[in-house]
């Protein structure tokens, strides 16, 4: 599948967008982290503004963006709708939440509940997201398992890891919040691990036999109906050369996996201005990893229209 | 809504008899002409004179080459929207663009309505789909909607573009939902088939197998050439010289 980068940036941004929101609310309106007032700003305009800047780039994607209100229709039977009414109901506590912690200093009461609200709608909505892929036959590698949970993992890994960049910032950092992003890296790590595993041993029951309705032997394509590329080829027949899916696994693993559990590691050990530029830079060099981990999911990912053409 | 309607039981589509087809590409010219000028007009075509043509068609027929026991055969193969009973890609679609018709299970697009968003030709296994850059929205075969039901052609000719122009009547046009009709009684004689079954999509198109090789065909597993006899005078120098 072709790698569009709006739609590689959309779901990272989101990922990471809707994991911080899930944190926040939750924490925000069970008070493990205070009400502080930059803490808010700073926290809630990232974790919106991700959110934001990822939706309006899959708006890139569309060839009619202008037509876009027309998507929340149909969300009884298409998880892209459903994805479009979830996240935009996300804003409405989202935003509450955030009113409530910025401009009137809370985190309890109905800004609480807000938070919490705000939290079970991120985690629809990464659900809903999670679900497009999954629910798609013609491709056997997002028609797993696999899919759904990923998105869910990824997206609390990169939230809590941009969580714990915000805590220690503001000198709020604590072992326990420092061993959860750990523990989701490593958790993320072994997922993706599994998935390509799972992806590389796959046996498609789709061949170019049942494709074509040729029973029996081998069926090799002797012609194509045209001599240049066509949408086909160019959105669904995306091929990648298996030396640099080989090297950008090993750069999404350094990236969004080693570099960042060691220098949490490393953040254990450290005081308060270290500790808060290494968590960042674990939080920059994660997000750039899973850019290459999401590019690579749609690029490694085999539409069975190649099939015909004997790819 | 792109939920699926409950079907009245007709079932328009094609047979499609990949024993006959001969490649000529007729069914192709005779839909991107129709088309270009029908229900989802214009069928784009980007720098059609230029190095990099693109542009999009309703119906490609490929070649394939089928090698079995019985020998090799080359086998076109013409592709279009197989006007499925379960497509995904009217579910997917989150406008309400793409829907099928309840009265004959047509599959279609409404280009008002599309946004672009391209997901129904990654949820089409078949690769029936294709997106116009020019316009912005999907496009696909509409079975010739705007022919099968036009009084305003003589009645033979109310089949689809690609069934009328077919010179060796691989195609055949009809109602696959009532086991009576032509088409059915075709299907059932020569086994017709659905693509991709394991995948559930139930297509309504089905593809005539080609038929089997007949015994009347020379072996191909015949030995090339004889071994000769040693012989002796001016032939046998020859033979001598030669298998130096």
């Amino acid at each position: 599948m072709h790698p569009a980068f709006s739609v590689v940036f959309f779901t990272t941004a989101t990922g990471a967008g809707y994991g911080l929101l899930a944190l926040l609310g939750m924490f925000g309106g069970f008070r493990i982290i205070p009400p502080d007032f930059w803490l808010g700003l700073i926290g809630m305009g990232l974790a919106l503004g991700l959110i934001a800047a990822g939706l309006l780039s899959s708006t890139g994607h569309l060839g009619r963006p202008e037509r876009a209100w027309r998507a929340f229709s149909q969300w009884r039977s298409s998880w892209l709708s459903r994805e479009g009414v979830a996240s935009v109901i996300t804003f409405i506590p989202a935003g509450l939440f955030g009113i409530g912690w910025i401009f009137f200093g809370k985190t309890d009461g109905w800004v609480g509940i807000a938070g919490s609200l705000a939290a079970i709608g991120a985690v629809v909505t990464v659900c809903t997201t999670g679900m497009i892929y999954a629910s798609l036959k013609p491709i056997a590698q997002w028609h797993s398992r696999y899919t759904l949970p990923a998105y869910l993992i990824f997206s609390a890994m990169t939230g809590s890891v941009l969580l714990n960049a915000l805590l220690q910032g503001f000198a709020l950092g604590s072992k326990v919040q420092l061993a959860a992003c750990l523990l989701l890296t490593l958790i993320g790590w072994s997922w993706k691990l599994a998935t390509w595993r799972y992806n590389d041993r796959l046996e498609i029951a789709t061949t170019a036999n049942t494709a074509t309705g040729l029973a029996g032997g081998t069926v090799r394509s002797l012609e194509w109906p045209h001599t240049e590329e066509n949408y086909l080829l160019k959105e669904m027949g995306f091929r990648i050369a298996r030396k640099h899916s080989a090297r950008l696994r090993q750069i999404t693993q350094l990236l969004a996996f080693a570099l960042p559990v060691l220098l949490l590691a490393i953040v254990f050990a450290l005081p308060w201005p270290l500790a808060a530029l290494l968590s960042v830079l674990a939080a920059v060099i994660q997000f750039a990893g899973m850019l290459v981990e999401r590019w690579l999911f749609f690029a490694e990912a085999k539409h069975t229209v190649s099939l015909y053409y004997g790819r | 809504m792109t939920c699926l309607p409950t079907q009245s039981g007709k079932k328009l589509g094609l047979v499609i008899d990949l024993d006959t087809c001969v490649g000529c590409q007729a069914c192709v010219t005779a839909c991107k002409e129709w088309n270009t000028g029908g229900h989802m007009a214009p069928l784009t075509d980007i720098d059609p004179y230029g190095g990099h043509v693109d542009g999009v068609w309703f119906n490609r027929v490929h070649a394939y080459e089928h090698t079995t026991e019985m020998g090799g055969r080359t086998v076109n193969f013409p592709r279009s929207c197989l006007h499925c009973e379960t497509p995904a890609c009217v579910t997917v679609c989150p406008t309400g663009a793409s829907y099928k018709r309840a009265s004959d299970g047509i599959v279609l697009i409404d280009e008002d309505k599309c946004i672009g968003c391209k997901l129904c030709s990654w949820a089409c296994p078949y690769g029936a789909r294709e997106f116009d850059t020019d316009v912005g929205v999907m496009k696909k075969c509409t079975l010739c909607v705007d022919r099968i039901y036009n009084d305003n052609l003589a009645e033979e000719d109310r089949v689809p573009a690609c069934v009328a122009a077919c010179p060796t009547s691989a195609r055949h046009f009809g109602d696959l939902g009532d086991p009576l009709s032509a088409v059915s009684q075709l299907v059932a004689e020569r086994g017709g088939v659905d693509l991709m079954p394991e995948l559930g999509y139930r297509p309504t198109n089905k593809y005539l197998p080609p038929r089997a090789h007949t015994a009347r065909a020379a072996s191909v597993a015949a030995p090339a050439l004889e071994s000769v006899r040693a012989e002796g005078g001016f032939l046998g120098w020859v033979d001598r010289m030669l298998s130096n």
